[in-house]
């Protein structure tokens, strides 16, 4: 079976998706590197190969986990599903 | 004979290389010109022209200095021409040369002109080449090998795959002796608090820290943005990365699991205590950390990309390695070795780790890396401050 996207840990928002061709609204499968889990979720959006999709709902202000670690901050809300980049989520540094 | 022994190039000095440069070294930006010419001249040497070396003061010059007698130092370079504009800075990179016991001549421009020191120089350096091409290569342990790592372009499958791949190798190296070095100060930002963690005692921690926070204190003093599309660069921004905090977690992978690093290093420091991990203060951006990293002795270079970084270097060999697939293919001539297969789970990570060392290893016995084959000799000297 394909699997379509990444997570490091259990604990992150978000998963990398590591094939070329994530549409909107297919059915992606994940595997969690930590736990060896195995998730599925639908795409909201077109991910193109090496973004991030959200795992669950995210609101403005929310901390992102990636790697079981902050790694910015939420600046407009973002459904489970769809991609997150530089358009939604920002750095707390700098 | 032990698992990982290679064949190298043993120095007067003792200290181990994987090439047989002869190098012709410009002091300063003047002298370009006259080393490019001898370089010529003499077939089998190699000029590493650069940018600096005038009205340079204080710390900075320091640095300059350090990386120009670090670079003639390593052991992979036999020996080195030295051409300068004038004689009493051109003294200097070479009596730090010949300390090591290599060959090394400095030529002064002033009061003789480009075509008479070409021509002095060109005679130098013919009998330095001959000397070299005679030298042999012969066994070599791994305790006697110096790895440095620094990643590019990176993207999501950096963080994922190719850079824990480099980890993998320095968690199974370390205990074996090697010694090795990661950098690029600005680039743990998000992330600085788990590097320091992995310093080897309270001492070290501190001294990273204080490292880190005077680099955080440049950045905030020059900076006019969050620096998004700097660090991260458009092209980690293009692979997937967001934020530095993301893309500092990603690059921390390159220290794998539980090697702890055993000092923190000046830039083109060279190490002084023996096997371990070493962090040295460094830019982020590849070829200034490449090079510093080159004149502190490490002799091989290990280089996670995601988006295709390009970068070589003149006398330390770099070794590309990818876990995006996409790379893999469209940019195959600049790729020495192909991770991708951890991401469709093809691949396991210590299976990645084995065959990065082996392709390391084979690198060290004198395959060429595809920098190398291409002509990428990126040599970029760390400026701290404006000149006088």
């Amino acid at each position: 079976m394909t699997t379509h996207f990444i997570v490091h840990d259990k604990a992150d928002s978000v998963g990398v998706v590591v094939v070329e061709d994530v549409l909107a609204g297919n059915d992606v499968t994940g595997w969690i590197m930590e736990t060896d889990e195995t998730i599925q979720l639908k795409s909201l959006d077109a991910v193109p190969l090496g973004h991030k999709i959200a795992l669950r709902d995210l609101k403005v202000g929310d901390t992102v986990l990636k790697y079981g670690h902050d790694v910015g901050r939420i600046v407009v809300d973002v459904a489970r599903g769809r991609h997150v980049h530089v358009h939604n989520l920002k750095t707390k540094r700098w | 004979m032990g698992r990982y022994d290679f064949f190298g190039y043993r120095r007067e000095n003792g200290r181990v290389g994987i090439r047989n440069h002869v190098v012709i070294l410009p002091l300063d930006d003047l002298s370009n010109a006259a080393a490019e010419a001898v370089a010529n001249n003499i077939k089998g040497t190699l000029a590493i022209p650069h940018a600096y070396g005038r009205l340079q003061f204080g710390e900075d010059l320091e640095l300059h200095f350090r990386t120009l007698i670090g670079t003639g130092c390593n052991p992979n370079v036999a020996a080195c021409v030295v051409i300068g504009i004038e004689p009493s800075w051109t003294s200097r990179v070479v009596d730090g040369i010949a300390k090591t016991g290599k060959p090394v001549v400095g030529l002064a421009i002033e009061g003789h002109g480009d075509i008479s020191t070409i021509a002095s120089a060109s005679r130098k350096a013919r009998e330095f080449v001959q000397r070299a091409s005679e030298k042999q290569r012969e066994s070599c342990r791994i305790d006697e090998l110096f790895v440095s790592t620094k990643c590019g372009e990176s993207d999501t499958t950096s963080g994922l795959a190719s850079c824990p791949t480099v980890g993998n190798l320095i968690d199974k190296l370390d205990p074996l002796g090697a010694t090795t070095c990661f950098g690029e100060t600005s680039e743990l930002t998000g992330a600085e608090l788990v590097c320091a963690s992995r310093a080897a005692t309270p001492d070290i921690k501190q001294k990273f820290m204080d490292v880190f926070n005077a680099y955080q204190e440049v950045i905030d003093r020059h900076k006019t943005s969050d620096l998004s599309e700097s660090q991260p660069t458009k092209g980690n921004i293009a692979g997937g990365l967001t934020t530095i905090e993301e893309k500092a977690f990603g690059n921390l992978q390159k220290i794998g699991r539980k090697t702890k690093f055993i000092e923190v290093l000046k830039p083109a420091e060279a190490p002084a205590k023996g096997g371990g991990l070493y962090y040295m203060d460094t830019s982020s951006a590849a070829a200034e950390c490449v090079t510093l990293q080159a004149a502190a002795g490490f002799v091989v270079h290990l280089f996670p990309t995601g988006q295709g970084n390009v970068i070589g270097n003149p006398i330390e060999p770099v070794i590309k390695l990818t876990a995006n697939p996409k790379t893999a293919r469209t940019m195959v001539e600049h790729i020495d070795l192909d991770v991708s297969g951890i991401l469709r789970r093809e691949m396991t990570l210590d299976e990645a780790g084995d065959q990065l060392i082996d392709i390391m290893i084979r690198t060290c016995n004198g395959r060429l890396t595809c920098a190398e084959a291409l002509g990428h000799r990126e040599f970029v000297l760390t400026k701290l401050y404006q000149s006088a």
